[in-house]
């Protein structure tokens, strides 16, 4: 056995890059899960909506299919990054293997910054997944490529940050679950993933301004289309905001310990 | 020499509760040193503090001169804890555990230190095996060399023998005492007091959050132990446990 002398020789460096590869293979590991799952579901969203709704118009000029497209990639997209972080840490948390985490010299930054890059990772690959499958429908154009990534970059990150919050927060799943049935399904189901909101009546455009995932939606949809219901600068502006305050209070929370040290 | 573990005036209250109360304690290095007490008594949130894993109300701690909140990535580094929940990531083998937590303290190219671990814990048959297949006895092992594997000067092991066997108690001591001979400063917390008897070199006892005896154990036996009758004149560490707890001692 060599020596405790020897640990000199150690050189120590930062904890992320581990912390962000175990996140990652974590849902590598259950692939059909966390990856295949998802893109079936948002599979059937298109086959039975697209059949539906077959031969109408959104913008005047973009057919339906096409439309629901990136709706439904950004919609897959936001909801596993949330998914990930959040079932990551309170699986952790309940079954007790965090303290694996909290014993190490990571920071409450370096454990953001993994936990919400892995989120990204996740919410990439299945967003691909489904963009790669319902292409196949109907390809929609590519008006401004840097527009999709930039609003799937930040919506995978503001949804991993959410998820971090509700991880931390949630004491049992149960918690966890109305968190993600109560507030995070409806405030993406009614962002316009399958609708422009100039169809809907005047009150409800009013109220679809206050969701901040009809922001996240509708400049990734513009990246597509080169068209959407709000200046795609706004909602930049909008959603970077948001980031900014989510991930100022997951950070808090980890600072703190908030329910994860006494 | 720098302590191993420093330890000024902690307290710590939950609420009414008071699970601390002004402890102070210097460990040196290279000790085996028992943590003893009765459920309550504050031994595990003490040794939360040292790890970092609950804030002091009151007082410093210092691993190897490094303050656990303060500079607490260095203290972080010298420090080993076997937790005393038999706690497992579920979608990991043995090999990537101990790859992971070598990483978190931002080691790599850790394999060699890994396998020897692995080998000294009689482990490299289950290298590869996912931790949920692993009995009991072979979880508690992962726990000891997750605490080893960034090889920390200082280890905690908080009620390390709790539920295992005859046969990987005896082994795992043998491992420990190897540790403690090459250096490594060991604080055990344990309800086997045969066993602290055998191994620590010095004791404190806990109650009710306050340091009630700290000695070495020759001296703990001499004093707090009354002469048996039984034709060779033996006390023991249960019944100086006993003593002190119940508020016998002289």
């Amino acid at each position: 056995m060599s020596s405790v002398m020897e640990k000199n020789t150690l050189k120590y460096g930062s904890g992320f890059p581990t912390l962000l590869r175990k996140e990652i293979k974590r849902f590598y590991k259950v692939a059909f899960q966390t990856v295949a799952a998802p893109v079936l579901t948002a599979i059937l969203y298109l086959m039975i909506f697209g059949h539906v709704l077959e031969g109408k118009e959104v913008y005047g000029h973009i057919s339906y299919t096409a439309f629901l497209i990136p709706g439904l990639v950004m919609m897959s997209l936001l909801q596993n990054a949330f998914a990930n972080t959040s079932s990551s840490l309170i699986q952790s948390k309940l079954t007790g293997n965090l303290v694996f985490v909290l014993l190490t010299p990571l920071s409450h930054f370096e454990f953001f910054s993994a936990y919400v890059l892995a989120a990204v990772f996740r919410g990439v690959v299945v967003g691909f997944g489904v963009f790669l499958i319902t292409a196949w429908y109907g390809m929609p154009a590519l008006e401004n490529p840097l527009w999709i990534v930039i609003f799937a970059f930040l919506g995978a990150a503001v949804l991993g940050s959410l998820g971090l919050i509700a991880g931390i927060w949630a004491d049992k799943f149960d918690q966890l679950a109305a968190f993600q049935n109560f507030f995070i399904m409806p405030a993406t189901m009614l962002s316009g993933v399958f609708y422009s909101i100039h169809s809907l009546p005047p009150i409800w455009q009013t109220v679809s301004r206050f969701n901040p995932f009809f922001y996240m939606i509708d400049g990734f949809r513009y990246g597509f289309f080169g068209v959407s219901d709000v200046s795609p600068w706004t909602s930049l502006s909008i959603i970077t905001t948001f980031l900014l305050c989510v991930s100022a209070i997951a950070l808090r929370m980890l600072q703190t310990g908030y329910k994860l040290k006494h | 020499m720098t302590a191993a573990i420093s330890i000024e005036r902690i307290s710590k209250n939950y609420g009414a509760l008071q699970a601390l109360d002004q402890v102070s304690l210097k460990i040196e290095q290279g000790e085996f040193f028992g943590l003893l007490g009765p459920n309550g008594a504050g031994k595990t949130t003490l040794i939360s503090i040292l790890a970092g894993l609950v804030k002091a109300d009151h007082g410093h701690a210092a691993i190897m001169g490094a303050d656990v909140q303060k500079d607490f990535r260095q203290a972080r580094r010298m420090l080993g804890v076997v937790p005393q929940e038999l706690v497992f990531d579920p979608f990991f083998t043995v090999r990537e555990t101990l790859q992971f937590q070598s990483g978190y303290f931002g080691i790599r190219n850790n394999d060699a230190w890994i396998d020897e671990i692995m080998a000294n814990l009689d482990l490299t048959s289950k290298a590869d095996s996912n931790m949920r297949s692993l009995s009991g006895g072979m979880k508690r092992r992962v726990l000891v060399a997750q605490a080893l594997v960034h090889r920390p000067p200082v280890i905690i092991l908080d009620e390390p023998t709790a539920g295992v066997d005859v046969e990987l108690r005896q082994s795992l001591w043998q491992f420990i005492s190897r540790l403690n001979q090459d250096g490594h400063t060991i604080v055990l917390t344990t309800h086997y007091l045969e066993e602290a008897e055998a191994l620590c070199q010095r004791i404190a006892m806990l109650k009710q959050g306050k340091i009630v005896a700290l000695d070495t154990t020759m001296n703990l036996l001499s004093r707090y132990g009354s002469v048996k009758k039984d034709g060779e004149g033996k006390t023991d560490l249960e019944e100086v446990f006993i003593n002190i707890m119940s508020g016998n001692a002289s």
